[in-house]
């Protein structure tokens, strides 16, 4: 695609106005081209059949072995794969990126189903630091306790732990929903951009600490307010899609939901009242 | 990085030699450089144990100056010198590599001048002296340290140990954890995490007599901890104060000889995952380094920021 200012014949892409650089000289950069068919293949997804069952044992497998084994399985069109024996590995079931029922008989150590974008995961132990990091979209269900930075930069989906979290819970939250059915630890929601998160529990000090946007809902006692959070009246929507999201979570049935604290970002950081509208949009 | 491990069983002994090596062995990606041991062993409780080194580990890796092994001989024929001056009566004496012994001997007097004196000799250092507390440390993972000091045997209560990655100071013995709490018999600690006051309470405490034998900012703790034991502070009260005490980052462990404790700084930025049962505690900075000794399913948890906790045996 280098020096296509001398190139007349004009791309699809460039004809459909998918973008419009005029480069010159050697460049490296590769722009999407509709006429390509490999353009339209996500990289690493398969058809997966949700009926089709497979029992991996993972006890003597490292987590790339493991995490080859699980891509190899879904190739083969298995929708259902129950992970046995995960003993706290790192890194097990990161990149899963089309839909799929994970099942782990166990616990996971770091990294734990990092990066997905669609499957439906459910752990039946705990899970160590950063689980579900980068998650895009799909839905994550811990039965028990995790560590910290739980749903680091999530973008999407639902991501629920029944348990307790540690601290840094949503740390650079982007988007998507953390449901908490026990406490959480300090800095909570540091940094988060957008997104929600609900913990029934007590939270640590420093809640919400330099947040952006989003919503952080806290049903037990607030160590403190970290800067520029802070606390806003709950309203009947918020009541009303918490107690759709709780369902959803499975957790919090009786939960007096009516009672939570509310808190957003005050927009009071450094230079953000100085931006415009669009380019606050774009600086978060 | 750093990897901490430790356990403690209650009401019971075990081979805790062992089961220190394979929490340490599954951490050792969070540290190659050396793996320390502070074994709470099941000796008579009659005499001391003092560990000593006269000399550095020179091998692969090392960032020690190559000495002539023979200088380890006329350290160590000082040392005995010495000790028949102090009064102490050797026992048993071990030699465990060219540079580390083991003696088994008694002593009634004061630890502190006791190991003043001893360290006045050049490059010999009191690795741990205690009744019950058996503390290793070398280059090389948890393995091969068990290997090379036969600790495949040891019985006891309780351990701590460290898998050191080395980033404040160099790859040697004396850089490495665990850390002796000089003076007390018996007191040890293994941390992770890096301490940004080291040299404020480096002065501080060396003005109140403390000694530093290294300059690495995880020995701060230990010396931290004596000095408030010292002054009639309860290990579980020094923790506490060492929390606001001590600036930075980290995750520790403290042994005595009948406790074992943990404490996380208030930004818990070093993590830790503990196993709590009637009978057993066992803890360590990755889930694997319980799992390695516990394959069942088993209930874990992280601590919160700022928590302190203190299990007797």
């Amino acid at each position: 695609m280098a020096n296509i200012k001398t190139n007349e014949n004009k791309t699809k892409a460039q004809s459909m106005g998918l973008h419009s650089e005029v480069l010159t000289g050697k460049t490296q950069q590769k722009f999407f081209n509709p006429d390509e068919a490999e353009n339209f293949y996500y990289w690493g997804t398969y058809d997966v059949d949700f009926n089709k069952r497979i029992d991996l044992d993972v006890n003597d497998l490292d987590c790339k072995e493991a995490n080859k084994k699980i891509d190899e399985l879904m190739s083969q069109g298995y929708g259902t794969i129950v992970i046995k024996n995960p003993q706290g590995k790192h890194s097990l079931g990161v990149g899963v990126l089309n839909k799929l029922n994970l099942i782990f008989e166990g616990s996971l150590g770091y990294f734990g189903v990092g990066s997905i974008d669609g499957p439906t995961v459910r752990i039946n132990g705990r899970v160590g630091w950063s689980c579900a990091e980068n998650m895009m979209a799909g839905k994550v269900v811990i039965e028990k306790n995790a560590g910290s930075c739980f749903g680091a930069a999530v973008r999407g989906g639902d991501l629920i732990c029944k348990g307790s979290v540690g601290a840094r819970t949503g740390i650079d939250q982007k988007g998507g929903t953390i449901i908490v059915g026990g406490d959480a630890g300090a800095f909570t929601g540091f940094m988060m951009q957008r997104g929600r998160i609900i913990i029934l529990g007590n939270v640590g000090i420093n809640l919400g600490d330099s947040m952006y946007d989003g919503t952080i809902y806290v049903g037990g006692k607030i160590g403190s307010f970290g800067s520029d959070a802070i606390e806003s009246p709950m309203t009947k929507s918020d009541i009303d899609w918490i107690k759709r999201k709780l369902k959803v979570a499975e957790i919090g049935e009786n939960f007096d939901i009516s009672k939570m604290t509310k808190v957003v970002a005050g927009k009071k950081l450094w230079n953000y009242d100085a931006l415009e509208p669009t380019e606050k949009k774009g600086a978060i | 990085m750093c990897g901490i491990a430790g356990l403690i069983h209650r009401g019971k002994s075990s081979n805790v030699g062992n089961e220190l090596q394979a929490m340490l062995q599954a951490l050792k990606h969070r540290g190659p450089d050396s793996t320390g041991y502070a074994l709470y062993a099941d000796n008579d409780g009659q005499n001391f144990i003092m560990r000593f080194k006269v000399g550095e580990n020179v091998g692969e890796g090392s960032s020690s100056i190559n000495e002539d092994e023979s200088v380890y001989d006329k350290r160590k024929e000082l040392v005995d010198d010495m000790l028949k001056n102090l009064g102490a009566k050797v026992l048993k004496e071990e030699k465990l590599t060219p540079y580390s012994y083991r003696y088994e001997m008694k002593y009634d007097e004061d630890l502190m001048d006791f190991s003043k004196k001893i360290e006045s000799i050049e490059s010999v250092e009191i690795l741990s002296i205690g009744k019950s507390l058996e503390l290793i440390k070398d280059l090389g993972d948890a393995q091969e340290v068990l290997d090379r000091y036969d600790l495949g045997k040891v019985r006891g209560t309780h351990a701590i140990g460290h898998a050191r990655m080395a980033t404040e100071s160099g790859v040697d013995i004396k850089s490495a954890h665990p850390f002796w709490g000089y003076p007390f018999s018996d007191v040890s600690v293994v941390h992770n995490g890096q301490l940004t006051n080291y040299w404020n309470n480096r002065r501080m405490l060396e003005n109140k007599g403390m000694r530093f034998m290294s300059e690495c900012d995880s020995e701060l703790i230990a010396v931290y901890l004596a000095e408030k034991m010292r002054n009639g502070a309860t290990l579980e009260e020094g923790m506490k104060d060492s929390l606001s005490g001590l600036d930075g980052v980290f995750t520790y462990f403290v042994a005595t000889k009948d406790s074992l404790g943990m404490a996380k700084d208030t930004m818990a930025a070093k993590p830790l995952v503990l196993y709590e049962s009637d009978d057993l505690v066992a803890m360590g900075s990755e889930e694997i380094a319980i799992r390695s000794i516990l394959p069942h399913e088993i209930d874990t948890y992280d601590p919160f920021d700022g928590e302190v906790k203190v299990w007797q045996i």
